[in-house]
């Protein structure tokens, strides 16, 4: 179990976090997952594994990424002072690459000479087609074909950067069922694969070892706030699909007591519509993808289709670790409509030049809800973790123009 | 004795390897499904395993995953698959069922209540594909409480550190699954299941079962001669499939060539080892 006195030191031996977490995987890959868990542990312990992540980072990621005061925007809601992790900055223009180097040295590292991966708006799928084509790895790409049709560019992306990109048509053709595909991938090439996941979900190490690489994003938060303003942030906000970008946000502040942290899934059409990718809000306990926690589910428990504007955060599930958060309190769980996200989309681009992916504006709607009743002097860091390049025609479409 | 343990005690008996056939509950509708499951063990299977129909089958290839989103079309669901045992076991005595499929189902019925429940309808076995070992405390407890085997499975990824931690604790028989891969996909190269057999049975005295990627009655046959049965499923699953007509609906004559099917690979099964 976890130490008493730390939300930190989770999970437990065997990928618990409280009953969420664990391994629920196909006995054939039990052992290779088991492999991977050994090989980050290793990995975790070897400095040089550390100096050569943090190297990429720096020069090819283009790490740290600013902590920016928005200051128009603030004063447009007129209370709480609000900054921006600009994850957005990053090579691919999205945190997604800080999980992914992170993977691709480990496969590396495990003499693995092939990668696969699943992906859902595409900025996954970027960012490891990116980094296997810097370190020359073949990349297979699960993609369902519901969502290649709505993000051609990053598909285009991919393909430019050599990857291959399979479109799944079983089940609903989406998110969840391209990560189906690519544990049948998995399981068919358990020799020489290695699955990087792209959110802090799958069986362990995953959720884990997935929040390690993004945690760079808080502890850079922290390092930078504290030379800012001379202290601990108020409350961080952060958009969740599967919650990678937020656990990174939230996992070096989870300590501080008086740091509150809410996360902002996707209510798409409203949750009461049931049109929705809101697990937390939404949705119940369950077991998929190799973790037990929150799942969109009916009462058979067959998953249901999540829905969002943003492809990003249209998953039926969410990382387990977020799942024991909720439960505990720690984190306080929102949830944004398609509306409201696409107010803030442009609310950003208009008073602060900045184009914020659809994900990222869900957080930003609901820094809009509370700032203004919040006092100056409260602090408010948001994860900017997504550029909106990706987006524009998803909005356009919504705002009734034609490209 | 549990109906599996007798059925491989009289298979024994008999000098001769078992089939255990696999089909959907409720592909491709619930009267088609309970028909054709009603049929296999006179068409030759001795054990009968049902698939649970899932929306994220993630070990299972095209035709199984077709098999259960029909199956779910058509309205199928866990309470259903229970109530279709019970039906055939009050014409059935003595063949063992086993439901085979996910987790989440029956976590979302409770473990404990699908356990009681299952077992109330006659069902005596369980494979849960994405439970390993040091997963399935939470349904193995249940299970055994109310006299349900919780089979495990072995792959060839298993390595001897690990086998013995999924024979501890196993019941009924070990499925060992014959390839690494998907269902329905790789044909299983029956050499190196009858090595793998051999080093499984190093480890325990249960009953070895094979399946995945056994496609014919040759390919049965030549498994039956080392393992204690053989499972069949993608290819009942395919035939089937090959009896729908455009719109997904059984055609005439559907049932007769599924079962045609099991009684060739039953009579493969049968005369394996006198044929050897």
């Amino acid at each position: 179990m976890q130490a008493a006195n730390t939300l930190r030191g989770g999970p437990d031996a065997a990928g618990h976090f409280g009953i969420y977490g664990g391994r629920y995987v196909a006995e054939t890959l039990m052992p290779l997952v088991l492999a991977v868990e050994a090989a980050y542990d290793e990995a975790c312990r070897d400095p040089g594994f550390q100096r050569e992540l943090d190297y990429y980072l720096e020069h090819y990621v283009g790490r740290p990424s600013p902590l920016y005061f928005a200051e128009r925007l603030t004063r447009h809601f007129g209370g709480a002072k609000i900054y921006f992790k600009r994850d957005e900055l990053n090579h691919t223009g999205a945190h997604k690459i800080n999980n992914v180097l992170g993977q691709t040295l480990l496969a590396r590292r495990m003499g693995k000479t092939r990668i696969i991966a699943e992906t859902g708006a595409g900025q996954h799928g970027v960012a490891t087609a990116t980094a296997c084509a810097l370190f020359d790895l073949p990349c297979v790409v699960y993609m369902g074909a519901t969502d290649i049709e709505r993000q051609k560019p990053n598909v285009f992306r991919m393909k430019l950067l050599g990857a291959e990109v399979v479109p799944v048509h079983s089940g609903t053709a989406t998110l969840k069922d391209a990560m189906n595909e690519a544990l049948r991938d998995w399981v068919a090439h358990v020799d020489d694969t290695f699955y990087v996941i792209g959110t802090v979900a799958g069986p362990h190490p995953y959720p884990a070892m997935v929040r390690d690489f993004q945690s760079v994003i808080g502890r850079e938060t922290r390092v930078q706030l504290q030379k800012a303003e001379g202290r601990l942030p108020d409350t961080l906000v952060a958009c969740i699909g599967g919650g990678s970008n937020a656990m990174g946000l939230f996992h070096p502040f989870l300590d501080e007591p008086g740091v509150a942290m809410i996360g902002v899934e996707a209510a798409g059409h409203g949750l009461q519509t049931g049109m929705h990718a809101a697990s937390l809000n939404g949705g119940v306990p369950g077991v998929l993808h190799g973790n037990r926690t929150y799942l969109l589910q009916d009462e058979d428990g067959q998953i249901r289709d999540a829905h969002s504007i943003s492809a990003g955060l249209d998953y039926p599930g969410i990382g387990p670790e977020h799942a024991w958060l909720h439960d505990l309190g720690r984190v306080e769980y929102v949830a944004i409509t398609d509306a409201e996200a696409l107010e803030a989309f442009q609310l950003a681009s208009r008073l602060e030049g900045i184009i914020p992916a659809l994900e990222p504006a869900h957080a930003l709607a609901h820094v809009a809800k509370i700032a203004p009743n919040l006092p100056r002097d409260h602090l408010i860091v948001m994860n900017m973790c997504g550029r909106g390049d990706k987006d524009i025609f998803a909005v356009a479409e919504h705002l009734g123009v034609r490209l | 004795m549990s109906r599996i343990a007798e059925r491989f005690a009289r298979l024994r008996g008999e000098g001769r390897a078992g089939l255990v056939a696999y089909l959907t509950a409720g592909d491709p509708d619930p009267d088609t499904s309970r028909e054709l499951i009603a049929g296999l063990a006179a068409a030759g299977a001795d054990l009968v395993e049902i698939g649970m129909p899932f929306s994220d089958p993630m070990a299972d290839g095209p035709l199984i995953q077709a098999a259960g989103q029909r199956a779910l079309k058509a309205g199928m669901n866990l309470r259903r698959t229970l109530a279709m045992v019970r039906h055939l076991r009050r014409r059935d005595e003595t063949t063992p069922f086993v439901l085979m499929g996910y987790y989440n189902p029956i976590y979302r019925y409770g473990p404990q209540a699908f356990a009681q429940d299952a077992a109330a309808a006659g069902v005596d076995g369980l494979i849960v594909v994405d439970l390993p070992p040091e997963e399935d405390a939470e349904l193995a407890g249940p299970a055994r409480a109310a006299g349900l085997d919780l089979v495990r499975l072995a792959t060839p990824t298993s390595d001897e550190r690990r086998l013995p931690q999924i024979v501890g604790g196993a019941g009924g028989f070990i499925y060992y699954v014959a390839i690494a891969g998907i269902t329905g996909t790789r044909r299983a190269d029956t050499d190196a299941v009858a090595i793998a057999v051999a080093r499984l049975r190093r480890f325990t005295t249960l009953p070895v079962a094979v399946g995945f990627g056994i496609k014919d009655p040759d390919q049965a046959a030549a498994v039956a001669r080392a393992a204690d049965a053989a499972v069949v499923g993608s290819a009942l699953v395919q035939r089937l499939a090959a009896n729908l007509d455009a719109g997904g609906r059984a055609r005439p004559g559907l049932v007769a060539a599924v079962l045609g099917d099991v009684q060739a690979l039953a009579a493969g099964v049968r005369w394996a080892r006198s044929r050897a």
